[in-house]
């Protein structure tokens, strides 16, 4: 599985298209240039346990709520920005290591149920924490004093950084020796196990990974908004959106999971454009053909092509 | 503790009802190893339809129940019959997110249709008094059908051949395959039967709460927390999940505020994934 060059050029390519929308572009076509790149740092992120690992984990959207939210009370307690973006990142890491250590035990469909539900209770528990979240109605964050330009801008070139660092882990990891214990886990726990592969840390580790680059979108999504509430953070619509983004790239390679996202993402703002009333039920049409006619990712197309076969 | 027979009175009520909603998507859990997004959506379709025909041609919800229950079981045969059995072996994620893909599809054609107004069969019973407890007529109607209902599919499942083969493909696939079972039309029949009994909890929730297709996924979560609670795939373990999610919901409810209720059930579901993965009345070995 180790990418080839086709990877890194693919990713190349993507990464500068996307960072080089604000010179012959409007500011609709940066805003989606920036989440294109917030949900492909999602999805990446996702890969290290739904990819890497082969656990069906649904609990991207909670990595991402709390993160929104710990960002979001922390800057309105006069934290700056960026440091706040930080202790959400780390608080976000924190809290899904705990919580790896204890649903992981769990495997198949009852992880991926379980996981779903730590989206809803982290939802329910933050609506109606009022005192701490403002509750139902949200909160609002100080907004920033630059021109709307800039501030899109500003949010492009942070979204495609937390892309990048997405990336490097992720080239990090397959290389080493997490990357190759989680393809043991992937294709046989119990072999990985009985080979001296420390399990549960490996998958705590993955897991984590999955949450901290969530975190931190997260937390920039809501600065770049100036105003969140619970139903927007924690979207089952989204906990589900992410794993199909990486499985149409191609869930467990590196450039995969990006390409799906902007894939998904561009789909779906043709849809939103075209289709207003019908754009679920589209999205919901894509979603049944990737799993028929591409459940190995658009990558899977490219490698068939130049090896000659699946690799 | 005139109180306490109020909350102990509505929890099983609730709880019948629980039941009812969740029996189908444990048993096509159990059977097909598929967790059903799209049952949710059954129940609101089963719901609305009883409601347009009450309200457009005056048709009472009683009628509607066999009707309902007929549609919705074409619909889910249909489903699984063409797309989900192309894939019915693969991973969860694929089949989660295939049927997923299948929910919002079904969601946004009913919200397009009939739009997101709640609605709700209006019978008007009145209510009777038992001592300190009070009991609403058309929610006592409801729990009692809602029973009835599940226990029919119990009787289906345990005096047909049908419900014989199901078992025996739950049990063990090949070597029902090797009895001369076809799989693949068991598969399609429960689903469909997951999909009937959607539907016909569907028509009992239109004539007790107010129904939209917002709540979709809430009657998802219910189905998730009573299949884990009680065990899959059987349906004395939907009644057992759907009973004591009930009660946790009212008691919850009345300690730490409504919002809690929805919380408390999760909370529930999750200490006991952790602890007794196979549900309280489950069968051991089944993952």
């Amino acid at each position: 599985m180790r990418s080839g060059p086709l990877a890194y050029a693919l990713l190349a390519v993507g990464i500068l298209v996307l960072a080089s929308t604000p010179l012959y572009a409007d500011n609709y076509v940066v805003r989606t240039a920036a989440i294109v790149a917030m949900y492909g740092a999602l999805a990446t992120s996702w890969n290290f346990i739904g990819g890497f690992t082969g656990y069906p984990s649904f609990s991207t959207a909670a990595f991402f709520g709390l993160g929104c939210y710990v960002g979001a009370i922390c800057q309105r307690a006069g934290v700056p920005m960026v440091l706040a973006w930080l202790i959400a990142t780390l608080m976000v890491g924190a809290f899904a290591a705990l919580l790896g250590a204890i649903i992981l035990r769990l495997k198949g469909h009852y992880f991926a149920i379980g996981s779903i539900a730590v989206v809803e209770v982290c939802r329910l528990i933050v609506s109606s924490w009022s005192s701490l979240t403002g509750g139902g109605d949200g909160l609002n964050l100080p907004l920033l004093t630059w021109g709307p330009e800039q501030v899109m801008r500003f949010f492009l070139f942070v979204m495609l950084a937390i892309l990048i660092l997405s990336l490097i882990a992720t080239a990090l990891v397959d290389r080493s020796r997490l990357g190759f214990g989680l393809r043991c886990i992937h294709q046989n726990e119990d072999a990985a196990a009985m080979v001296g592969i420390d399990t549960t840390r490996y998958k705590v580790a993955a897991y984590t990974l999955s949450a901290v680059f969530c975190a931190a979108a997260g937390a920039a999504y809501a600065s770049w908004t100036g105003y969140i509430d619970p139903t927007e953070s924690f979207q089952i619509l989204m906990t589900v959106k992410v794993p199909v983004m990486a499985m149409l790239g191609g869930a467990g390679t590196l450039a995969g999971p990006f390409l799906g996202a902007a894939a998904f993402v561009l789909l779906e703002e043709v849809f939103w454009a075209n289709f207003l009333d019908w754009n679920r039920a589209i999205l919901g049409v894509v979603i049944v053909l990737l799993v028929f006619f591409l459940p190995g990712g658009l990558l899977s197309l490219a490698r068939k092509r130049s090896a000659g076969g699946p690799a | 503790m005139a109180i306490y027979s109020q909350i102990l009175a509505n929890g099983l009520m609730l709880g019948a009802l629980y039941a009812c909603l969740a029996v189908g998507f444990s048993l096509v859990w159990g059977v097909l190893n598929v967790i059903n997004m799209l049952h949710g959506s059954f129940i609101i379709l089963g719901g609305y339809l009883t409601w347009f025909a009450w309200h457009g041609w005056g048709i009472h919800p009683i009628v509607m129940l066999p009707v309902v229950g007929a549609l919705l079981f074409a619909l889910g045969f249909a489903l699984q019959k063409l797309v989900i059995n192309r894939v019915v072996s693969a991973p969860v994620l694929t089949t989660l997110t295939l049927t997923f893909g299948l929910d919002m599809i079904l969601y946004n054609v009913m919200t397009y249709w009939f739009t997101a107004t709640p609605r709700r069969v209006q019978l008007d019973l009145g209510a009777v008094s038992l001592g300190p407890v009070t009991l609403p007529v058309d929610r006592l109607v409801g729990t009692a059908l809602a029973l009835v209902l599940t226990l029919a599919l119990y009787a289906v499942m345990r005096g047909s051949n049908i419900g014989r083969a199901i078992v025996a493909v739950r049990m063990d696939r090949s070597a029902a395959e090797l009895m001369g079972i076809r799989t693949e039309r068991i598969y399609a029949i429960t689903f469909g039967i997951g999909a009937l009994m959607a539907g016909v909890a569907g028509v009992v929730f239109a004539s007790v709460f107010p129904i939209t297709t917002n709540v979709t996924g809430t009657y998802l979560g219910k189905a998730f927390v009573v299949c884990v609670v009680g065990g899959l795939g059987s349906v004395p373990g939907a009644l057992v999940g759907g009973l004591v999610l009930g009660l946790v919901e009212s008691l919850a409810g009345h300690w730490f505020g409504p919002q809690q209720a929805i919380t408390a059930g999760f909370v529930l579901m999750l200490a006991i994934l952790l602890t007794r993965p196979t549900g309280l009345v489950g069968v051991r070995g089944y993952e």
